[in-house]
């Protein structure tokens, strides 16, 4: 073992060189420099930070996005604690977050291991598995649909092994609309995450593993030893990623479900649609999204700790 | 003699494992491509072939009228052309300010360059949700609702600040020298910009361009936030429009699926290389 850890911290990165000298340009911007940042912040600006702010003051309003919005204070958020929808749709989402994000992650992370071998035909399962990260979840949705109508593919097959008495609306049932949704979401999901351990794991150095194998450690050992405490980088912006997508997911849900049947699949990210869009309730939807915000702003902190670190 | 022995036995042994190594990889594989084929397969089926049949069965007929039936009357074809305008322009202009701005940030000394840099991919990490209401009610102010700059204007917006901090971390890592060398020989920062930056941040650039295709292509959310009209909407929100045109007439939502999908899937399969290298930029860093 003490071969094992001097060996991992000598692959801790180099000390970073001394600030100032890595920009090296001119000490004074020149002014098309400072356009070359202005527009694009400009660009983020209009589109983001401004309407991000208008965002959190719309919360403590409410609107019908007609008549002038009328200030409520903290109504909004008072009535979430009311609201079995918001309920549902808050614990759904907690659910997704869990199951989507843990079996995406566990899942990808195994397909890595199995797949990192560079050997004959591993591109094409990796090609195989990394396909469905190019669909649009909208076509993602729709193929599965096909796959879970009462005469599709997946009834048809329970019938054929003899579980026929399993055959089921899978879509239209309340107790499986929301996992038949998050099937679909994983199938996608799996490749972007391999592709990042895959990229992870190559950065491993090999003598890592020599050294443990000389230290006698065996498979388990220095999958356990190695390989999880090399990967810790890649691990935290796999979980940043999971729960980004998370919280953000809307599509997959929106073109499979819409939420429905009577909301067992309702994430936060539908409701506040639906709430904002559909009820034209504006007020309540941006207090909804002000909810969504503060859940991934953990998250994007932490993110941002990292990548400040880094930036540096 | 012994040794010949456990040599024998390791051959078979590694034989062995290379064989369970391919039955398992393949039957993983098979079991994601299962879903494409049966999207194809579908899309060439007659309705009353799926009709009399299920979706589920072995397909007794072979049409290309699906094809036609979603491009020309589901207005496919529209709604594809949409997308092309909204997405071309917008991961040229997008990669176009992303490059300025992590050019300036990289290779200048500028008062607040973290802040500012971190303040843009923080922008870009914000939750979507929280700008919906506001960026469609400001659409209609500045008199864009539901018209394709709208969606142009927004997806640059939420897009540049990502892109800024993978050019950024790609540009940090170009040596001084080059930069100083081409300062004595008297070029401005335009010049270094488009003659030195950006030619050796290629690379970058041809992932990011990969990537932001498909992210782009493939977004419903803007898309339905700032559009209203059924005829100015892209692929991804034409394709649900579709299925609630032709009700349980999978052989033409499966065509529909199978052309709003080409795009994008070509796009991978000529820079497969690229579009990995992409994914890892960002996050591998």
């Amino acid at each position: 073992m003490a071969v094992l850890t001097t060996a991992a911290r000598k692959t801790t990165p180099v000390p970073t060189p001394p600030r100032g000298r890595r920009a090296g340009g001119p000490r004074r911007t020149p002014p098309l420099v400072l356009a070359f940042v202005l527009v694009p912040l400009l660009a983020e600006a209009v589109w983001v930070f401004w309407p991000a702010l208008q965002g959190f003051y719309l919360a403590l309003t409410s609107w019908d996005g007609v008549s002038a919005p009328r200030f409520v204070g903290l109504a909004n958020f008072r009535e979430m604690l009311h609201d079995d929808i918001f309920r549902t749709a808050a614990l759904d989402t907690v659910l997704w977050l869990v199951l989507f994000g843990g079996l995406s992650a566990l899942l990808g992370l195994a397909t890595a291991l199995l797949l990192q071998q560079e050997r004959r035909g591993v591109g094409f399962y990796r090609a195989a598995l990394f396909l469905p990260v190019v669909f649009s979840l909208v076509a993602t949705a729709l193929v599965w649909q096909a796959i879970y109508q009462p005469d599709g593919v997946l009834n048809q097959l329970l019938q054929a092994v003899g579980l026929g008495s399993l055959r089921h609306a899978w879509l239209a049932d309340q107790d499986t609309a929301l996992y038949a949704v998050i099937v679909p979401a994983l199938w996608r999901q799996i490749g972007y995450v391999m592709v990042l351990y895959l990229a992870g794991l190559k950065g491993i150095d090999p003598a890592l593993y020599e050294a443990a194998k000389v230290d006698g450690a065996g498979r388990w050992q220095s999958f356990r030893h190695v390989t999880l405490p090399q990967l810790r980088g890649v691990n935290a912006v796999v979980l940043s990623v999971i729960v980004i997508d998370s919280l953000r997911s809307f599509d997959v849900v929106w073109s499979l479900t819409r939420g429905g049947p009577y909301h067992s699949s309702e994430l936060l990210s539908t409701y506040m649609y639906s709430t904002a869009f559909q009820s034209l309730r504006l007020g309540y939807g941006s207090a909804l999204a002000v909810v969504i915000f503060l859940l991934a702003f953990g998250v994007i902190a932490s993110y941002l700790v990292r990548a400040f670190r880094e930036a540096d | 003699m012994t040794t010949r022995q456990t040599s024998a036995a390791a051959l078979r042994r590694r034989r062995l494992s290379t064989a369970g190594f391919h039955a398992g990889a393949g039957a993983l594989s098979l079991l994601w491509l299962l879903p494409i084929a049966l999207v194809l397969v579908t899309s060439l089926r007659s309705f009353d072939d799926i009709a009399a049949h299920g979706l589920g069965s072995w397909p007794r007929s072979f049409t290309l009228g699906n094809f036609r039936q979603a491009w020309v009357d589901g207005g496919q074809q529209r709604a594809l052309v949409n997308s092309l305008l909204v997405t071309v322009p917008c991961v040229l202009v997008t990669l176009a300010l992303a490059a300025m701005a992590a050019f300036g940030l990289s290779r200048y000394e500028m008062p607040l360059r973290r802040t500012l840099l971190l303040l843009m991919l923080g922008g870009n990490l914000l939750p979507p949700q929280i700008l919906l209401i506001p960026v469609s009610k400001l659409s209609e102010l500045m008199g864009v609702y539901d018209t394709l700059p709208a969606l142009i204007g927004v997806q640059i917006g939420f897009g540049v600040g990502f892109y800024v901090f993978v050019l950024h971390g790609f540009m940090r890592s170009i040596p001084v020298e080059i930069q100083q060398a081409a300062v004595v020989d008297g070029a401005g920062p335009w010049q270094i910009f488009w003659r030195i930056i950006l030619p050796l941040t290629r690379p970058a650039l041809a992932a990011l361009s990969a990537l932001s295709f498909t992210w782009i292509f493939n977004d419903l959310l803007w898309a339905i936030t700032v559009l209203r009209t059924d005829t100015k909407m892209p692929i991804t929100a034409a394709l649900i429009g579709l299925q609630g045109q032709y009700v349980s007439m999978w052989n033409v939502i499966a065509a529909g699926s199978v052309i709003a999908a080409a795009p994008t899937v070509a796009v991978f399969l000529r820079f497969q290389r690229h579009f990995v290298a992409g994914l890892n930029l960002g996050a591998v860093k």
